[in-house]
C-alpha cells in the first residue's frame, strides 16, 4: 500500500509538534523515521496511524484519505506498534495475539472465534508459537516484542507502524527483528534511534528536527556528518564499511 | 503440536464455567426463597413457584404463597438484578479507565444519591405529592443524575473527551462534597432517627424491593447487559491503553462516554432503589477475571452471575441472621466477600 503524507500538522494548545511533513512511502518499501528525542516521531506515527487527526494536511493510503475512514476500515489496514506497550493485565501471548482480530470482528455473537489461520501465520511470522501459552508479564523485552509484532500482523493490515521497536533490544534480537520486518513485504514506517540499523535495513530514511523534515531520501544521501552534527549536535564521521558495505556512523567523543 | 499447556492457561478457557455459574446462581435463589424467618422446605417453595407460573397444580397453603410470591421473589429477583447490576458496571469501569479500585460508584452517584436521599429523609423535600418510599427513590435518582452531570462536566476535556484520571478526580471531589453535604444536614438536624435511617439508606437494603421495582431492577439490568456485551471485544481493545485501543479500531472517546453514561445510569437506577451498596461492583469483576481470565466475552457474563449469586446471599443473610432486625446488606457483602478477596488475592500471587 502506497501512503502519502502531504503536508501534515497536528499540535496541542498552538504548539506545533509536527509541522507541515510530506513523504511518500512506495509499496513495500521500509521507511526509517530518524530524529532526536521529543522530535515529534511519535507524534507523527500516530497521525499516521490515525489516532490523531491533522491540523493541516492529509495523509493518503492508496489514494484514500486515511482520516475520512471508518476507524475499524482504518485499523484493518493499517497496524501499529508503539513504543511502550504495557498492561496490568494477565493475558496469554495468544490472548495479545488475538487482540488483532477486534478490527475484523462483529458484534455478534460475542466473542465468536474468527480469523484463526491468521492468527497462527502472524504467530508464526511472529515466531511467538512456542510462547501461546506463556504470560504476557513473564515475557523478555524481545519476546513482547514479537508478541507485539504478531498481534499487528494479526490485523492483516497492508501497512506497518513501528514506534521505536528495537529499543531495550540486545544487538542480536535488533537484528532479528529488522531482518523479520524485511521479510514481511509490507509498507512499513519505524522510528528508529540507530542509525546505523537504520542505514543497514530501510529503503529510504525520513530526518525529523523540531517536527519539521530536514532530510529525506536514500540512507547514503541523508545520512552525512553534517546531518548528524545539525540535528544531533553530535560531530561524527559517516563511513562505508569496507568489510560490511554498509554505511556507519563513528561519532567523536 | 502444541506443547501441554499450563493450568493457568487452561483457567482462562475453561468452557463450562458460565454454565456453572448460572446453575448456581438459579440453586442460590431457590436456596434464598426457602431461607428466611420462616424457612421452608425447597419442595414448597417450588410447588409455589410453578403453580404461580402455571407448570405445576400444587395445593399450596396461602401463607406460603404470600411469603415465597409476595415477599421473598420480588426481593431475591431484586438482589440478583442489583448484585449482577453492580458488578457488570466495575467490570466494564475498570477496563475501561484501566483502573483496579474503579467501581460503580466513580463518578460520584452514590454521593449525589446520598444527597437526594437526605433531602427527602431529613428535609422532608416531596415533589408532585409523592411520598414515602417512592419519593425517597424519585429523590435519590435526581441526586445520583445531578451528580453524574457536574462529574461529566468537570471531567471532559476541551476536545470533548472524557480521560480516565480526570473523571475519576472529578468523581472524588463531587463525591466529597456530596458526603459533606450529607453529613452537614444529617447533624444539623439533630433528629436521631433520621441519622439512623440515613445511615442505614447508606449502607444498602433490598428491604423495600417489591414486584414493580424487581421487574425494573430485571428489565434495566437486562437491558445494560445486553450493551455492554456488544462492545466486549472494543473492552479487550483496551488491554494496552488507550491508543492502542485506537489503533484496534475502537472509537475511544465516543466509546467512553457511551459506556459511561450508560453504566452511571444503570448505578443511578440500582443506588436509588437500594442504597449504595458496596464491595459488589469493585472486587467480584477482580475475582471473576482470577476464575475466568481477562476476555470481556466471558468476563461480563461472569460477573454479572457472580454479583448476582453474592448479593443473593449477602440479602439472604441481612434478612435471616438477626431475628427481628435487618442488618444492612452493604455491610454483609463486605464482611463475606473482603475475606474471599483476600484469600483469591494471596493464591493468585503464589501462583505469579
Ligand atoms: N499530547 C501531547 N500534549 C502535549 N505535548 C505533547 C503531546 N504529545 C507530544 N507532545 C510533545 O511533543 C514533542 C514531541 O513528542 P514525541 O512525538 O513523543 O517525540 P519523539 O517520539 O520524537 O520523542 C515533545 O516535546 C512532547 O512533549
Ligand atoms: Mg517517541
Amino acid at each position: 500500500m502506497r501512503v502519502d503524507v502531504r503536508a501534515v500538522s497536528w499540535g496541542v494548545g498552538g504548539r506545533r509538534i509536527v509541522d507541515g511533513v510530506s513523504l511518500t512511502c512506495e509499496p513495500g518499501t521500509v521507511t526509517g523515521l530518524l530524529g532526536p528525542n521529543g522530535s515529534g516521531k511519535t507524534s507523527l506515527l500516530h497521525v499516521l496511524s490515525g489516532l490523531r487527526a491533522p491540523a493541516e494536511g492529509a495523509v493518503l493510503v492508496d489514494g484514500r484519505d486515511l482520516h475520512a475512514m471508518d476507524a475499524r476500515t482504518r485499523a484493518r489496514r493499517v497496524a501499529l506498534v508503539e513504543q511502550h506497550a504495557s498492561t496490568d493485565l494477565d493475558l496469554s501471548v495468544r490472548e495479545v495475539v488475538e487482540l488483532g482480530r477486534i478490527p475484523h470482528r462483529g458484534r455478534w455473537p460475542a466473542g465468536a472465534a474468527e480469523g484463526g489461520e491468521a492468527i497462527e501465520a502472524a504467530m508464526r511470522i511472529g515466531r511467538v508459537a512456542e510462547l501461546a501459552g506463556r504470560r504476557w508479564q513473564t515475557l523478555s523485552g524481545g519476546e513482547r516484542q514479537r508478541a507485539q509484532l504478531a498481534r499487528a500482523l494479526a490485523q492483516e493490515p497492508a501497512t506497518l507502524i513501528l514506534d521505536e521497536p528495537t529499543n531495550h533490544l540486545d544487538l542480536g534480537h535488533q537484528l532479528d527483528f529488522m531482518r523479520t520486518v524485511r521479510g514481511l513485504g509490507l509498507t512499513t514506517i519505524a522510528a528508529l534511534h540507530d542509525l546505523d540499523l537504520a542505514a543497514a535495513f530501510c529503503d529510504r530514511l525520513v530526518v525529523l528536527n523540531a517536527g519539521r523534515v530536514v532530510a529525506q531520501g536514500p540512507a547514503a544521501d541523508v545520512l552525512t556528518s553534517q546531518l548528524v552534527a545539525d540535528v544531533y549536535g553530535v560531530t561524527a564521521h559517516v563511513e562505508r564499511h569496507h568489510r560490511a558495505d554498509r554505511l556507519h556512523v563513528v561519532w567523536e567523543r | 503440536m502444541h506443547v501441554a499447556a499450563p493450568p493457568v492457561v487452561a483457567r482462562t478457557r475453561r468452557p463450562g464455567v458460565i454454565i456453572a455459574m448460572a446453575v448456581v446462581l438459579l440453586s442460590s435463589m431457590v436456596a434464598a426463597l426457602a431461607l428466611g424467618a420462616v424457612s421452608m422446605p425447597v419442595g414448597s417453595v417450588l410447588e409455589v413457584v410453578g403453580r404461580r407460573l402455571g407448570v405445576a397444580d400444587a395445593d399450596v397453603s396461602l401463607l406460603d404463597d404470600q411469603i415465597v410470591w409476595q415477599l421473598r421473589l420480588p426481593r431475591v429477583l431484586g438482589a440478583a438484578a442489583t448484585g449482577a447490576g453492580l458488578a457488570l458496571v466495575g467490570a466494564v469501569l475498570q477496563s475501561l479507565t484501566r483502573n483496579d479500585l474503579a467501581d460503580p460508584y466513580l463518578l460520584g452517584i452514590s454521593g449525589g444519591a446520598s444527597v437526594g436521599a437526605v433531602m427527602v429523609i431529613v428535609l422532608g423535600v416531596s415533589v408532585a405529592g409523592i411520598t414515602g418510599s417512592a419519593m425517597l427513590t424519585a429523590g435519590a435518582f435526581a441526586g445520583a443524575l445531578a451528580a453524574l452531570l457536574v462529574v461529566l462536566l468537570l471531567a471532559s476535556d476541551r476536545t470533548g473527551a472524557l480521560p480516565p484520571a480526570r473523571t475519576i478526580l472529578a468523581g472524588v471531589a463531587v463525591g466529597q462534597i456530596c458526603a459533606a453535604y450529607t453529613a452537614f444536614v444529617v447533624i444539623m438536624s439533630g433528629d436521631s432517627d433520621a441519622a439512623r435511617r440515613v445511615l442505614s439508606w447508606t449502607l444498602g437494603s433490598l428491604a423495600g424491593v417489591r414486584w414493580g421495582s424487581a421487574i425494573f431492577l430485571v428489565v434495566v439490568t437486562l437491558v445494560v447487559a445486553v450493551v455492554v456485551m456488544a462492545f466486549a471485544s472494543d473492552l479487550d481493545a483496551f488491554a494496552f491503553g488507550e491508543s492502542a485501543a485506537g489503533s484496534l479500531g475502537v472509537n475511544v472517546s465516543r466509546l467512553r462516554w457511551l459506556l459511561m453514561v450508560v453504566t452511571a445510569l444503570l448505578t443511578a437506577c440500582l443506588v436509588s432503589y437500594t442504597g449504595a451498596i458496596g464491595f459488589v461492583g469493585l472486587v467480584v469483576p477482580h475475582i471473576a477475571r482470577m476464575l475466568i481470565g481477562v476476555r470481556h466475552h466471558r468476563l461480563l457474563p461472569a460477573s454479572a452471575l457472580g454479583g448476582a449469586t453474592l448479593l443473593v446471599w449477602a440479602d439472604t443473610a441481612a434478612r435471616s441472621l438477626v431475628s427481628s432486625q435487618e442488618i444492612p446488606v452493604g455491610v454483609v457483602t463486605a464482611a463475606v466477600g473482603a475475606p474471599v478477596f483476600a484469600v483469591l488475592l494471596r493464591k493468585a500471587r503464589k501462583r505469579a
